[in-house]
């Protein structure tokens, strides 16, 4: 079983490494961003497969690590979190249920590919929360005092 | 009060949203980054309004007179050096004003920064990423070399139809027909396991697991035309992927 765990993670490590190469993530900062992504999923397999919560709860909670990550990386190399998050988020994306869900439509089976969609949005919504939680605890929680900090530009 | 002509600060801000906007920014970094840059020069009335085809700036300068610029964007990659570098940029510009012309010679600086990473070198780099897929998506060992090569050649199709035709609708197609006409090979070549597995590890460079995840950010943060966009984008890339997979598997 540790075995396996190695090369999940190798795996991961490969494929965050990879996209990040063509996202042109800045040079120095390729390998920090490929170790979060593979964190992340290991972080994911554990909570999804291994004790079997639900999908969505994994999903957030690695995204939620990743962005974590991100942040502390961004503080740093001085760098914006995009840069790290993006990459890293990788392993977790659900290229898998959308292509099923697409091939599922276009098959003529609509239930079963109501049920990937459900699961594509699904993930989607919770990597998405994952960032936006870990984005606004660490805007809040952020070393500068209130007053003095110059508020995000949100119209 | 201004020191410089408000057309010229605007000029820079609208530049530097094109950078960002074309390297695959998301849409409130662009705006928030405008404002930023609009505010180190004293402007006042600051709107900023960015969807990912277009951008609209309106400030007012210090004699009262409103002024607007539009700018509309065609072509979107990704490339987040350059978006670090802008954004780096903004922040010395926070702490000190510079003359928008040389703000310019830098963004032009930015703009021809080459990529880290030769074509091929970032082609071999999807090869091997798509050759990680297959453990994560729960398939054996031997499903590892046709994702590498299936992923790899297909990327490869993508970027050469892509660049020939400009319709990404149609190079996602074709790149997707392509991979699955190799997975079928392979399997009856006896390479790999389960089709299912080589496709889906193979088609990751394409498909807009990414472009989905963004949208709901964006919605998230408020930005519904944004999101809206995004996903209606990523929709339609999922279908071209799913059409091109769909007709190898029904014909053969």
């Amino acid at each position: 079983m540790n075995l396996n765990y190695l090369s999940y993670f190798a795996a991961a490590l490969i494929a965050t490494f990879g996209f990040g190469v063509l996202y042109n993530v800045p040079t120095r900062t390729l390998f920090a961003s490929s170790i979060s992504g593979a964190v992340g999923w290991i972080v994911y397999y554990f909570l999804a497969f291994e004790i079997e919560l639900d999908l969505f709860v994994g999903v957030g909670v690695a995204a939620f690590l990743v962005a974590f990550f991100s942040q502390w990386y961004a503080r740093h190399f001085k760098m914006p979190v995009i840069v790290f998050a993006i990459p890293g988020i990788i392993p977790l994306v659900p290229g898998g249920s959308a292509y099923n869900m697409m091939r599922a439509f276009i098959e003529g089976n609509p239930e079963m590919a109501l049920m990937f969609a459900t699961e594509t949005f699904l993930i989607s919504g919770a990597i998405a929360v994952g960032l936006s939680v870990n984005s606004g605890l660490f805007q809040v929680f952020s070393n500068r005092a209130f007053g003095k900090r110059e508020k995000r530009y949100l119209p | 009060m201004q020191k410089y002509p408000v057309a010229d600060i605007l000029d820079v801000c609208v530049e530097a949203g094109r950078v960002m906007l074309e390297n695959g920014a998301e849409t409130y970094r662009v705006e928030d980054t405008l404002y930023r840059i609009a505010k180190s020069y004293n402007l006042i009335y600051i709107n900023v309004f960015v969807v990912p085809t277009a951008l609209i700036l309106t400030v007012q300068g210090s004699d009262g007179q409103d002024h607007t610029e539009l700018l509309r964007m065609t072509d979107r990659q990704t490339n987040l050096e350059k978006v670090s570098m802008v954004n780096d940029l903004s922040r010395q510009l926070a702490q000190r004003a510079l003359p928008p012309a040389k703000v310019k010679v830098k963004l032009l600086n930015i703009k021809n920064t080459p990529r880290n990473f030769s074509r091929w070198q970032s082609n071999l780099a999807i090869a091997l990423a798509c050759g990680g897929f297959p453990l994560l998506f729960g398939g054996t060992y031997t499903d590892i070399i046709p994702a590498v090569v299936a992923g790899g050649l297909g990327h490869i199709v993508y970027e050469a139809v892509n660049a020939w035709t400009n319709v990404s609708f149609f190079a996602e197609m074709v790149a997707s027909f392509f991979i699955g006409l190799l997975a079928v090979l392979f399997i009856s070549l006896g390479f790999g396991q389960d089709i299912n597995i080589i496709i889906i590890a193979s088609v990751m460079s394409l498909v807009p697991g990414m472009a989905i995840t963004n949208s709901f950010r964006d919605l998230m943060a408020g930005h519904l035309l944004a999101g809206v966009a995004v996903l209606a984008k990523a929709l339609l890339t999922a279908g071209a992927i799913g059409i091109g997979i769909a007709m190898v598997l029904t014909f053969l």
